[in-house]
């Protein structure tokens, strides 16, 4: 779910504006930092959550609109660069402020415990993240299938004059976008602090992650984010029980299979 | 033996049937033009047909062979030969450079890594020689994105020219062209001996009508009549879809 | 088409290069050293990038998998150095990987293409720091000797008569790679770097240049994996990271893709920097990234590129 998250950022960036962004699992840990902090001062769990989500949101909104819309920025590889230099920017100032040693966001006490579904135990944290999980994906979904704003994101990308031409701010869509798939970034990495927590490298392991999954599942596509994060997630955690030394193998293996039958991903546009 | 026999093609993207069972054959030597509305399938055809696409159904003969499968460097090899109506042309490299790698595949092993190209005396004289005829050899060191259109046109179809293919595929030649330079286009192809077998795409109905020989109009994706130019023209169908709108 | 190889400022800067380790305290020396290893890599995925136009995040894959397969042969099994073993089962992996890799890859364009060899280096990285028993993992395997060329008065231990080692493979690759590139085989890079239809259409088997490209410029990115692994002593998974891959993007970059030597400058003017930034600060990450970022927005050409520019507008013939 956490990976579907950021991939469904990812595949958004991509696959509908095709900008490259290498700092995609920056967002992720920066956002967790901030939701750690806002947790750590107001004790408010929901309070890190629109923390960290509104921090990162308009991190990209700027990042997009400073950086990436000029115009040496619109080759595929100047995006690799640029955004790789966030990285490690990013990445440092993360070190600098939170430090190298790894920490963790503290459930919130309204979602702590378990409860028992027939013989099995579930935290219910981790319905109640399954259930949101649910909830953005419908709402993204709605929103590129269904409004005019997915329909106009789409023509946009597609012929950029035409769209200025019906007098569409296509500029402000495209930020729009960045800055959401930024958002949910932001949001997966607090979400998803009292999984994993937070480290210095995590950025880069998850941005990995979260590349593999749109890979496969295909750029552009959210339907393939979702499988793709399902496939993944089961992967890992059968790879790491199985043969934990080569887990990523298995990844790399799948990555491989998909590629070889389908070198646009299981449900490439493009 | 036919130059081309296309039998049944098709094909479908997604749920739009771009090419509906189209089937024709080509004499060697003959000169078809293949006409109909935007849309109508024309450039698909090509593309089927020099294999930069797989059709959904049906077989394609080059010269008597089943070319259908065959990847697109291979019927390049088998003596097709197309000009791109996008000016297809390596941009950032001279005009010169352009030419040697048309020229290059003829007859060089072309997976030696280490002898300088410059030692290639033959290929740089087959490149002068062409150019030459083309009055281009001054423009040679000049890099392509900086010719003007109709050098870069005209470059266009030196470079599909200079492989000395039997089975021509020109989609839209003169696209973009003067009158004068429409002109000289013509009067080229009609030179042009019975060695080379060619087919045309153009909007153009005058440079189309002198050159054929043959016809086929094309409208979604159907043939719609294939014969002589005089019978094509005189066809009601044509006449109404398509040349009504010309004239 | 006549090239005009300037053999005079080669002869200089061979000279100039040939005279440092006589002025030069060790320490600039080894700089030097690692300067000449990282042109090495850089120029070899010139090839790749700016030649045949196929980016590439993952061309650590290559040098890291050759540095290991040295460190193993040199520490685990043979537990003294074989030089010509490990060289060539060194080279023989990065391009064993590249043959594998190219096979799925190559079918590929643009942006998927970059992140997939992004992510196969990365998966390559992962193997090395979970592998333990093999790779040593994060610990990486030290203790890696130099080839023993006592026979001929060589001591390799000496970073001086190390520095020339390298400096002797330097201009052999240097050579052969320039000769590549301007060879038919070069050109036809060349081609299909700016027009693959077009290519294909003359005839080029596209694809199969795609991936021969891909294995030779794995071959130089392997060759210089082993002379890192010689140098460090040590290697660790770093050699495998996206970090190292992408340091060898920028020095394309900055060099100026497409000219062979400017990546080689590139490769230079980032290890002095990173160098000299290091000893400064402990965030010489935020430096390196902040270079990276202003090198595209300002420099995309490449130095080489301007250089040129500039030389010949102050010598107008």
């Amino acid at each position: 779910m956490l990976l579907f998250l950021l991939a469904a950022g990812l595949t958004l960036m991509l696959g509908t504006m095709r900008i490259v962004n290498l700092a995609h699992g920056s967002y992720y840990l920066l956002g967790g930092y901030i939701g750690y902090s806002i947790a750590k001062y107001t004790n408010n769990f929901f309070l890190a959550c629109l923390g960290g989500l509104l921090a990162i949101g308009i991190l990209g909104m700027v990042i997009y609109k400073v950086i990436l819309e000029k115009r040496f920025a619109r080759e595929t590889l100047s995006q690799v660069l640029v955004t790789f230099g966030m990285l490690l920017i990013i990445s440092d100032v993360c070190r600098w402020i939170w430090g190298g040693t790894p920490l963790a966001i503290p459930q919130p006490e309204i979602l702590q415990g378990s409860i028992s579904i027939g013989r099995i135990v579930f935290p219910i944290y981790r319905l109640a993240f399954i259930l949101m999980g649910g909830i953005i994906l419908i709402f993204l979904w709605w929103f590129q299938e269904r409004t005019k704003y997915g329909a106009i994101v789409r023509a946009g990308v597609d012929d950029e004059e035409m769209t200025q031409g019906i007098g569409i701010n296509i500029s402000l869509v495209k930020t729009l976008i960045f800055s959401m798939g930024a958002l949910l970034a932001g949001f997966a990495g607090v979400v998803g602090g009292p999984f994993i927590g937070l480290s210095t490298g995590l950025d880069i392991d998850i941005l990995l992650l979260a590349i593999v999954v749109v890979i496969i599942g295909g750029m552009g596509s959210l339907k393939g984010a979702l499988v793709g994060a399902l496939l993944i997630g089961l992967l890992d955690a059968f790879g790491k029980s199985l043969l934990p030394e080569l887990s990523i193998f298995t990844l790399f293996a799948t990555m491989v299979i998909v590629l070889a039958i389908k070198p646009s991903g299981l449900f490439g546009i493009k | 033996m036919k130059a081309l026999v296309v039998e049944n093609l098709s094909k479908d993207f997604g749920g739009l049937r771009a090419l509906d069972r189209v089937s024709f054959g080509v004499e060697a030597g003959e000169r078809l033009a293949i006409i109909g509305p935007n849309g109508a399938g024309k450039t698909t055809l090509f593309q089927l047909l020099s294999g930069m696409l797989a059709p959904s159904s049906g077989r394609i003969f080059a010269f008597g062979k089943d070319i259908t499968k065959l990847a697109a460097h291979r019927r390049a090899a088998l003596g097709i030969g197309r000009t791109f109506q996008i000016t297809n042309l390596f941009l950032n490299l001279t005009v010169l450079d352009n030419v040697l790698l048309a020229v290059e595949t003829l007859g060089i092993t072309r997976f030696n890594l280490l002898r300088p190209i410059s030692s290639y005396k033959h290929l740089l004289a087959r490149a002068e020689t062409i150019l030459n005829q083309w009055g281009m050899w001054d423009r040679r060191d000049v890099p392509v994105r900086s010719l003007s259109y109709g050098e870069q046109r005209q470059l266009e179809i030196i470079l599909t020219l200079s492989q000395d293919r039997s089975l021509l595929l020109l989609d839209e030649p003169t696209c973009g062209l003067s009158p004068e330079e429409a002109k000289g286009f013509v009067s080229m192809i009609r030179d042009f001996s019975r060695d080379f077998t060619i087919l045309l795409i153009d909007h153009d109905m005058d440079v189309t009508f002198e050159i054929a020989e043959k016809v086929i109009v094309l409208h979604f994706g159907r043939v719609l009549a294939y014969g002589f130019p005089d019978e094509v023209k005189r066809n009601s169908q044509v006449q109404e879809i398509y040349m009504g709108a010309q004239k | 088409m006549k090239r005009q190889v300037p053999y005079v400022g080669i002869a200089i800067l061979l000279a100039i290069l040939s005279a440092l380790p006589i002025f030069l305290p060790s320490y600039y020396t080894g700089l030097f050293i690692l300067m000449l290893i990282f042109a090495i890599f850089a120029m070899s995925l010139d090839i790749l990038q700016g030649y045949t136009g196929l980016p590439s995040l993952g061309h650590a894959a290559f040098f890291g998998t050759s540095a290991y397969a040295v460190a193993i042969l040199n520490v685990k099994l043979y537990q003294e150095c074989n030089f010509g073993v490990e060289l060539i089962v060194g080279v023989l992996s990065a391009a064993i990987v590249a043959s594998l890799l190219g096979l799925v890859v190559l079918r590929s364009k643009g942006i998927y293409l970059l992140m997939i060899l992004m992510a196969s280096s990365m998966m390559l990285w992962g193997i090395a720091f979970k592998w333990r028993s093999l790779t040593g993992g994060d610990d990486g395997i030290p203790g890696i000797s130099r080839p023993d060329f006592d026979l001929i008065g060589l001591d390799l231990g000496s970073t001086t008569h190390y520095y020339y080692f390298v400096l002797l493979f330097f201009v052999i690759s240097a050579v052969l790679m320039y000769l590549v590139v301007h060879s038919s085989f070069g050109h036809t890079l060349l081609g299909i770097r700016e027009s693959e239809t077009r290519m294909r259409s003359l005839g080029y088997n596209v694809w199969l240049h795609k991936y021969i490209a891909f294995i030779v410029s794995a071959i130089f990115a392997g060759l210089a994996g082993v002379l890192i692994a010689y140098y460090n002593c040590f290697v660790s998974p770093s050699e495998l990271h996206l970090v190292t891959s992408a340091e060898g993007l920028i020095m394309v970059i900055l060099g100026g893709a497409g000219t062979l030597f400017g990546p080689a400058i590139g490769a230079s003017i980032i290890i002095l920097i990173k160098n000299f930034v290091s000893g400064y600060t402990e965030h010489w990450m935020i430096i390196l990234g902040a270079l990276y970022m202003l090198t595209v927005m300002f420099a995309p050409q490449g130095v080489y590129r301007l250089f040129k520019e500039l030389s010949q507008k102050w010598r107008p013939i």
